[in-house]
Formats: structure tokens, sequence, C-alpha cells
């Protein structure tokens, strides 16, 4: 029997990521998946990123994972969102050519030391004295580990629907797993089911491009990776078009026969990503909505219509689809459709994404409830290193919420647990100024360094770019001018007798950047990311002091660590709903039980005597 | 540990009653009541039963006992009620008795409204009011605690409470949804109109707030002049007038007497001051004018004492703003009286009363009576101040500053969770999905 330290089940943006996360540490890793070729499969629609999502991939990215790099590879049309809204909220996103994409993960793959890929069905974890010890492949193989991660997707008792068809499946065209899905469940994991949706996919030739309106990508790319410093792939334009009252009423007249609306469905689907059907009902009023026609690939003719995801009768897709302007003869390469799935519920995880049931087992992606391929690559990245760790026997490492939305993600998963697809938004993160997608790698590439997840490429690029950022941010300080000789040049600013520093002014609403550099020419002379950083640092110079000062308390809080097998159930003075929701969390630090909703002062306050008790401290 | 203990205390008031009761409450309540008084009555309802100590059988008294099953009850845990003959002896027999059992303890100052609190039977707010409940002295003092402790400050802190989330998700959909056409730009301009109504409207109650902390704390009235006006002698007729006299103290110094009233509901101080005179005549007079010129600072209303035999006693020394000027002493003519001031003689019964309808009139026209009064701590003033300068805060940023928006809209929420409970993502998510039409 093969023996690795760790197994990671799951090809998708979960698995390669944990799988190369384990590898980067030194753990032998084995990545088992049906087949090697659908490896970096874009299940959904053909784009990395956008707001919140693109914060990941950049963060994936400062920590050394594939995503920022596949993407960048793959990328036909890059467009920076919220690009005249504050550094803070800018999220880089990126259209996909599918087989680029899948093409550079896979090498990406091959090209990882210390990791294997084996084609295969896994239909058993094996668990020796309550701890995972490996797994076992349809094929009748054993393989052996020290800890293993399912990156499962929606393969756990998938089923497919279009209209009254349903079709177990875990993706169009490929088997469900069962064997996993029982047996986490036997385990104690809570489980629940959860539905999304994707939209039918077109024939581009079919199109008539001329009727629509083109949107094109930035002129100056904002790449995912810092290693990037140009397009690779040609670079495309989508185009939009939208709904008519034609195509409103066909939904309308037939939305009994959607697998959605016919109670077919048990699964919660995500209010941020409704179905056409759904947007018509709850939206009667509106007598439109656009919809983004996304190539899927620059020498493939599928268009990816964003907006438009249905679980309707394929004949009635067509008709609905074909009254959309320059959509008139398309031809219909594939129905859309509606996938429920099976989920288990992350407050069963630790932060470390480890299973507390079972020692050694791992969840990352969409099998905690999760939506999005960032999502899942960065919850995969963070299962990985941990799976790696146990099997070495070193401690778990996490990621708290001052850290950035890697943590934010975690600990929501964990703490709250999902009862719709889980999708970041910039909105989730309290520290929110704080985490900008270009200082990912201030904030998270020396703890990747220090946990050997980092390699040398990446090392010496920080600190080159970090020597320079400290060089502007001295820069920026020391250069002063008086207000009295400010206002001869030109600026608008209170003659208070005040002097200011170059940063006072770069952040001040009527100078700004240019023209604080026409004052000291050495500023033009600094690259374009040191001169960004100086700006978020002078924009939200009055917010992060308060910031910094609640991300010291929160972690002072998380330092309160709560006994593991305490009995919430038996904590006298607390009400019985939150003694309900502690004892499906089980906090793992004060800090932590104070993020579960309902919380109260009063009841943290009686959590902790509890913890204090004498009678306590004598059993501990 | 405290809270696993089951609590007794006497709940009515201490001596001679009617009745008295002691109230039980905690796990073991239901088991104390059995071995006090035999079989409890169904829950919820009263029997009448023999008190016997379980240790000798003997009979303390005859009384009702009343037993309420968790958690809807006061405390939210079991609760058992004596309702015994409010005799001294019985009543610490009682006690005695209870504090003998084991796991069953006198409960610490304010320990039921606690447990209450703890078990989500109270908020904050609620549990505030009731303690003022506990201890107003007054009507309107008591008609403001049942306010609060009825939610009804709640319901109003949960209404700012809803319009904040909307705001706050109006800005959050423009910053997280800004691609969707539903959104785009409209979501922020939308936002503006609700935090300054917001805005106004906590500005209108942090100003009505005053009476709220009066109606609390009570009115400092008082009674300023040169000496010899005959202040003195109108303090103790204004105070003598009104028959509810709560309490005579004196001041801390010798100089400022206090006297403290029931004014038609309104708790008033009435202060008597020391004479204020420009040239004092040695340093222990002049120590009393300074500390009477403080009193007259801290004073909600001042009544300026002159009297027609006392020269040049009508006018209102300078650094002291009257709210009233009173020509006392008014049996013995005009003098050189104003025609505005009010007069009134200590002899006159008439002439009393209808200054302290005067007063009485300032004090309500100033304060209201205040039974709505929303902010009546300072606790829930900080929040509030704190809540609307960071609300003001937002409307200052441009467009292109949005998430400057909402991070002073998010402290603005933090603020207020400390009296509505905190606004979490999920209550600006659920507002942001059923508003917009979101998913492209």
């Amino acid at each position: 029997m093969k023996a690795f330290d760790v197994i990671v089940v799951g090809g998708g943006h979960a698995g390669v990521e944990a799988a190369a996360a384990a590898a980067r540490v030194g753990a032998e890793t084995a990545l088992v998946t049906h087949r090697f070729a659908t490896i970096g499969e874009m299940s959904c629609n053909p784009a990395i990123g956008g707001l919140g999502k693109g914060h990941l991939v950049r963060e994936i990215d400062a920590l050394d994972g594939l995503m920022g790099r596949a993407a960048d590879a793959a990328g036909i049309q890059f467009r920076l969102l919220n690009r005249s809204k504050g550094p803070a909220v800018r999220g880089p996103r990126a259209q996909a050519d599918r087989k680029l994409y899948r093409n550079t993960m896979q090498a990406l793959v091959s090209t990882q030391r210390n990791l294997r890929v084996i084609e295969g069905a896994v239909s058993r974890l094996l668990v020796e004295n309550g701890q995972a010890s490996g797994v076992k492949c349809d094929d009748g193989n054993y393989y052996r580990a020290g800890a293993v991660v399912i990156t499962a997707g929606t393969f756990l008792n998938g089923l497919i629907h279009i209209g009254n068809e349903t079709t177990p499946a875990g993706r169009h065209g490929e088997p469900p797993a069962r064997g996993l899905s029982d047996q986490l469940r036997n385990a104690g994991l809570k489980t629940g089911r959860l539905k999304t949706g994707t939209p039918a996919r077109l024939d581009g030739r079919t199109i008539n491009w001329d009727e629509l309106e083109p949107q094109y990508g930035d002129d100056m790319p904002s790449f995912f990776s810092l290693f990037t410093g140009a397009t690779t792939a040609p670079q495309v334009p989508c185009f939009i078009t939208n709904t008519t009252a034609v195509t409103h009423r066909i939904i309308a007249d037939n939305i009994h026969l959607s697998a959605m609306y016919s109670g077919q469905i048990q699964g919660v689907g995500p209010r941020y990503c409704p179905s056409i059907e759904d947007k018509i009902w709850r939206f009667a009023d509106r007598t439109s909505h656009q919809i983004f026609l996304e190539p899927e690939g620059v020498d493939d003719h599928t268009v990816y219509p964003n907006g438009i995801s249905t679980s309707l009768p394929a004949t009635v897709q067509e008709a609905f689809i074909r009254s959309i302007p320059g959509l008139r003869d398309v031809a219909i390469l594939r129905p859309g459709y509606a996938i429920e799935y099976d989920y288990f519920d992350p407050v069963g995880l630790r932060a470390s994404l480890e299973v507390k049931a079972i020692p050694g087992i791992f969840l990352a992606g969409q099998i905690n409830g999760t939506t999005g391929y960032e999502e899942a690559a960065a919850q995969g990245l963070v299962a990985g290193l941990n799976a790696a760790r146990r099997a070495g026997r070193k401690e778990a490492v996490t990621f708290d919420r001052g850290e950035g939305y890697l943590g934010v993600m975690i600990d929501d998963l964990v703490t709250k647990g999902v009862s719709e697809p889980y999708r970041m938004f910039t909105s989730r993160a309290e520290y929110r100024l704080s985490f900008r997608a270009n200082n990912a790698d201030e904030r998270l590439t020396p703890k990747g360094v220090e946990l050997g997840l980092v390699g040398t490429a990446r090392r010496e690029l920080y600190e080159t770019r970090q020597a320079t950022i400290e060089t502007a941010r001295s820069l920026a300080a020391a250069l002063r001018i008086t207000s009295a000789k400010g206002a001869k040049a030109g600026l608008r600013i209170n003659q208070d007798g005040q002097t200011r520093s170059a940063l006072d002014l770069i952040g001040m609403p009527g100078v700004g950047f240019e023209r604080t550099a026409e004052l000291w020419p050495e500023l033009k002379d600094l690259p374009g990311f040191a001169r960004e950083v100086l700006e978020a640092d002078a924009l939200y110079s009055g917010y992060t002091g308060r910031q910094v000062a609640e991300v010291a308390i929160l972690r002072r809080e998380e330092c309160c660590v709560l006994p593991e097998g305490l009995d919430y159930l038996t904590i006298p003075s607390l009400s019985a709903e939150l003694r309900q929701k502690l004892h499906r969390v089980k906090p793992g630090t004060l800090a932590q039980a104070g993020r579960i909703d309902g919380m109260t002062p009063a009841a943290l306050a009686a959590i902790l005597s509890f913890v204090k008790r004498p009678e306590a401290r004598k059993s501990a | 540990m405290t809270g696993r203990d089951t609590i007794f205390a006497l709940s009515s008031g201490h001596g001679r009653a009617g009745i008295a009761v002691v109230r039980i409450s905690g796990e073991v309540a239901e088991n104390v009541g059995r071995k006090l008084t035999g079989v409890l009555p169904p829950a919820r309802s009263a029997r009448l039963a023999n008190i016997k100590n379980p240790a000798t059988g003997e009979t303390i008294d005859q009384g009702l006992v009343l037993w309420f099953q968790a958690p809807a009850t006061a405390t939210g845990e079991d609760v058992v009620e004596l309702h015994l003959h409010g005799s001294p002896a019985i009543v610490s027999e009682v006690l005695r008795v209870l504090g003998g059992l084991a796991g069953v303890r006198a409960a610490e100052a304010g320990e039921f409204s606690r447990r209450a609190f703890a078990n989500g039977k109270l908020d904050l707010v609620e549990v505030e009011g009731l303690s003022d409940l506990l201890s107003a002295r007054t009507e309107a003092q008591r008609k403001q605690a049942v306010f609060q402790l009825m939610g009804g400050a709640s319901s109003v802190y949960g209404s700012w409470r809803t319009r904040m989330i909307r705001a706050l998700a109006l800005v959050e959909a423009a910053v997280d949804f800004s691609e969707e056409e539903d959104v785009a730009g409209a979501a922020l301009a939308q936002s503006r109109p609700v935090v300054q109504a917001l805005i106004a409207d906590m500005e209108l109650a942090l100003a009505q707030s005053r009476s709220g902390e009066v109606i609390r704390d009570g009115v400092r009235v008082v009674l300023a002049g040169i000496p010899n006006t005959g202040k003195s002698s109108l303090l103790n007729a204004l105070a003598k007038r009104e028959a509810a006299i709560v309490s005579s103290i004196p001041g801390t110094t010798r100089d400022v007497i206090e006297v403290s009233f029931d004014l038609r509901g309104i708790p008033v101080t009435l202060c008597d001051t020391a004479g204020l005179r420009a040239a004092p005549a040695d340093e222990v007079e002049q120590i009393g004018i300074a500390r009477s010129l403080r009193s007259v600072a801290d004073a909600d209303v001042v009544i300026w004492v002159g009297a027609p035999d006392v020269a040049g006693s009508m006018a209102v020394q300078e650094g002291v703003s009257a709210d009233l000027v009173v020509a006392n002493k008014s049996d013995l003519g005009a003098g050189e009286v104003a025609e505005s001031a009010q007069k009134v003689s200590t002899f006159d019964v008439a002439s009393v009363s209808s200054l302290l309808a005067t007063v009485q009139g300032l004090v309500e026209s100033r304060y209201g009576r205040g039974e709505q009064a929303l902010i009546v701590r300072a606790r829930q003033r900080s929040a509030v101040v704190n809540s609307i300068r960071h609300l003001n805060d937002s409307l200052g940023h441009s467009l292109g500053r949005i998430e400057l928006v909402a991070e002073d809209l998010r402290a603005a929420a933090n603020a207020m969770g400390r009296l509505t409970g905190a606004i979490g993502v999920e209550d600006l998510l659920g507002s942001i999905f059923s508003e917009f039409c979101i998913g492209k």
C-alpha cells in the first residue's frame, strides 16, 4: 500500500490549492481526482475575482498559491472593479479562457515538487483509533496518509434539475460521490442541502454581435499575481444585452415548470445569485434585466450568458433566450440547470478546517457551504497547509479576522455556520480599510515565509517591494512644507503656520499625489505600487489607528481559550437559545463566542465565570 | 459560580406591613417550596399553606405560596413566592430557615434583575428602567421608569436601529454590488436623506433628554440674593406648603441648605444660599459666597430674592442669571420693587402657593413632564452623542470615498449597538437583498 503525508480528494479549485500548499511546506502529497484532464475546471462562469473575491485571490497569491498566476495567464479581459472608489474596496476581476486556465493549473500541479496526481474515485475514508489514516478507492486501491483533505465540491449527492427532469450528477456529465457523504454524516457532522444554478451555454457563432454593446477591459490591467508583468492571452471584450417584455412574459407563463417553483428543490439558493425566474418573480416591477455575454475562451465559441441562470425546461429556455436582443437565432449548446448538493455545516470544523469529530480530516470549498472558486481556493490553501502540519505533528496555524479576508471567511464559517451558499463580500470584513488587494503581500507574505509556504522567488520579490515601500514612506514623512510656502506654491491649505508632510498633502482632498509630486519631483520617480501605498496610507490615516486598536483587542480576546469539553448546556445563567447556539458552535475562544449571533456581554461574562469557577479549575 | 445557586430575598419593603413577599429563584426553588409548604400549587397559581421549618416541622406562619415554572418567569428561572404576614419576626425566621438549606443563599443586591437580564428577560435599558422604578420617589419618575421598563425606549432605539441598517445597507450595496445595474450610484444618494433624518430625530431626543435626566435626578432650584432678604424663611415657607417633604438635609457646607420635595410629580431640590455681597466682611464669608456662586452655576432654576427693606437688593447681581425675580417681605410695602417682580410674603399663604405655581410652571415648561424621555442615563446619552458624531462624519465625504462613509456609519451603528444590540452583517445583507435585484 502506498503511503503519503497528505491525500487531497478532489481536483477543483480547493483541491489544487490544498495539494499545492501541502506540497510547498514539504509534505509528500497525493491529489486523487476522477480525471487529470478536469483539474482546474471552471464549472460555472468563466471569470475570477471581483469585490472581496479579488482580494481573496491576492491573499492566496501572497501565500504563494496558484490561483492568481493561473488567472493572469488565462485572463482575456481584466477590469478593476470600483476603480472610482477608494483603494480598500477596489477588486481585480478577469474573464478567463477556460482551457488556458485549466492548462495552466495542470502545468502548475504537474511541476509542483512533492505532489503526485492519482486518477481515481475515493469511496471510503479510512479511520483508525478515531483518526484519519487514508482512503480507499473504487478500484480497490488503498492509500495511507497522515491527513486527508476532502474537497468534494457539489459532488456530494448532487442532483441536477432541468424543468421536471432530475439527474444525479456532480457536474454536467460527471457522476456524484455518495459514500463519503454518508461516512461523514455517520461521524456526526450536520448536513444541509444547498442549491445553485448555471445558465445555458450559447454558440457564439450564432449571436448577432453587431446589435450589442461591447464592454472592454481596462487599458492598464490589474493582475492577480505580483509575478505577472503583462497579459499573455489575447484581450477580448464582453458584450451587454438585456431581457425584454417578451422574455419576462415567456418566463412568467412557464414559471410553474421551473424546478425552483414546482417544489421539487429543497436546497437553499443564494440571494445574491438568483435565477432569472426568481428575479422576475421577486422584482416584478423591473421591466428588464442586464445580461453579460462572456466568452469562455479565445478559440472557444462557447458563450456564458451571465445573469440568466435557470432551471426551466430546455424548450422554455430556448424560447426566452431567443427573445433577447442579439440572440434571436442563437443555438444553445447545453441548457442551464439547478443543482442541489449536500454540504456539511462548517461549525463542525476548527479554524484550521479540521473536522472536530475526526482528527486528521480537513474539509475545504463548496462542501463547507461556500460558493465561488476564490472562496474554495482560499480554504483549500488553509486546509492543505494544516493537513501537512498535522501529518508532521505540528501545531495548527489559523488566520484571524485582523489578517485579511481569508481569516474573516473561515471565522464566519466555523462560528456562524452556513444557511445559504456563502460568498465573500467586502462588507463582511470589519477591518476592511486595512485589507486592500494591494497590501495582501504586506499582510500575509511574512507569515507565509515563516511557515515555509512561500518560495524563494516570492520572498525576494516581497523583500524588494517592501524595501521600496519603506523608502517611499520615510520620504513622504520627511519631506515637509510650511503652510505659507505651500500657499505660495499654489496649494489650497489652511494658513495655520503648521508644517505638513508630503504624506499629509497626498491625503488632502484638494491636493493629492500629482500636485504633491510637483513640489518634490523625487516622488515622481516612485514605482506605481509604492505610490498606491502612499495614497492609501494618507487616505485612511484617520481610520487605521482605530482599526489597529480594535484588532489588538480582538487578539487579546482570542487568547482567552475556552476548554474543548465545555458543556454549554449546563451553564445556568444563559438563555436556552444561546446555550443551543454555543453547543452547536463550541467556540474555541471567548472572542469567537462573542461573534455568535445574539451573544450579549452578560452572557459572555456568564461563560467566563463558569469557566473560571473553582470546580472547573479543579477538574482541568 | 454564583449563577448556579438558588437565591432568595424579601421582595417587599422591610418593617411592619400587611404582607411580606419572599421570593426564591433558581434550580432548586421548586424543591425548597415543597420543603417549606408541603405540596406546591399548579404552576402560575396560588395555594394557602402552612409554612414550616423543615428541620423541626414547626409552623412559622400561614400564607400564600405561588409557583412559577421556568422559563416564563420574572428571572427566567423557577420561582417560588411566599406571601407571609408582614411581621419582622416571621420574615426573619423564614429567611433564617431558607439560609440554612443546601444550595440556597440570600440574593445579592440586584441579583434577581441580573438573572433576568442574563436570561434574556430584560434588556439593559429595561433593567435600568426597573431599577429606576424601584427607587422612584415621585409620580413622574415612576411613569418614566415604566416607559423604559416596558420597552418603550427600547422600541424607539429599535426603530433608529432599523433606519441605521437601511442607511448602511444602501451604502454597502453601492460598495459590494456596484456592478449591478439595479444598484449603480443611486444607493449612496438614497442613504443621505435617511442619515440626515436620523440625525435630526436623535438630536431632538437628545435635546429633550435633559428632562429625562431631571426627572431621574431632580431639578435644582436655587434661591440667591444679597444678605437679609429673607431667603431662609422663604425656603421654609415654600417647603412647608408641600405636604410631601421627602427629606430635609443640611448642605454639605454650613452655607447651602437643601430641601427636597415633590412638586406635583417632579422631584425638586430647593437650595438656600449664603447672601452675596460685593465686599465680603471676612474670609469665611468670602468662602461662603464662592460656594453660593457655584451653587447658582449648577442650578437648573435660579430665583433672585430681593426685599423692599434692603437697599439695592432687587438688582440681580452681575454673573447671576436669574430665571425669576421675587420681591420677598411684600408685607413691608413696595419700596423700590419693580412691577415685574413676583411679590411674596411668608405671612401670606396665598402668595407662597402662587410662587410655588410659578416655579412649577417654569420647571415644566423647561423640562416637560418627561414621561416619554428616551435618554435618561449618562450611558444612553454618551452612546447617542457618539453615534450622532459618526453619522455627521459620514456626511462629509466625497462620492469617491464611499468606503469612508460606510466606515463612519459602521462606527455609528457600533455606538448605538450598546443600546440596541449589535448590527451584524446578516442584517445588512438581508436589507440589501430585499431591496435590490442582485445577481447579474
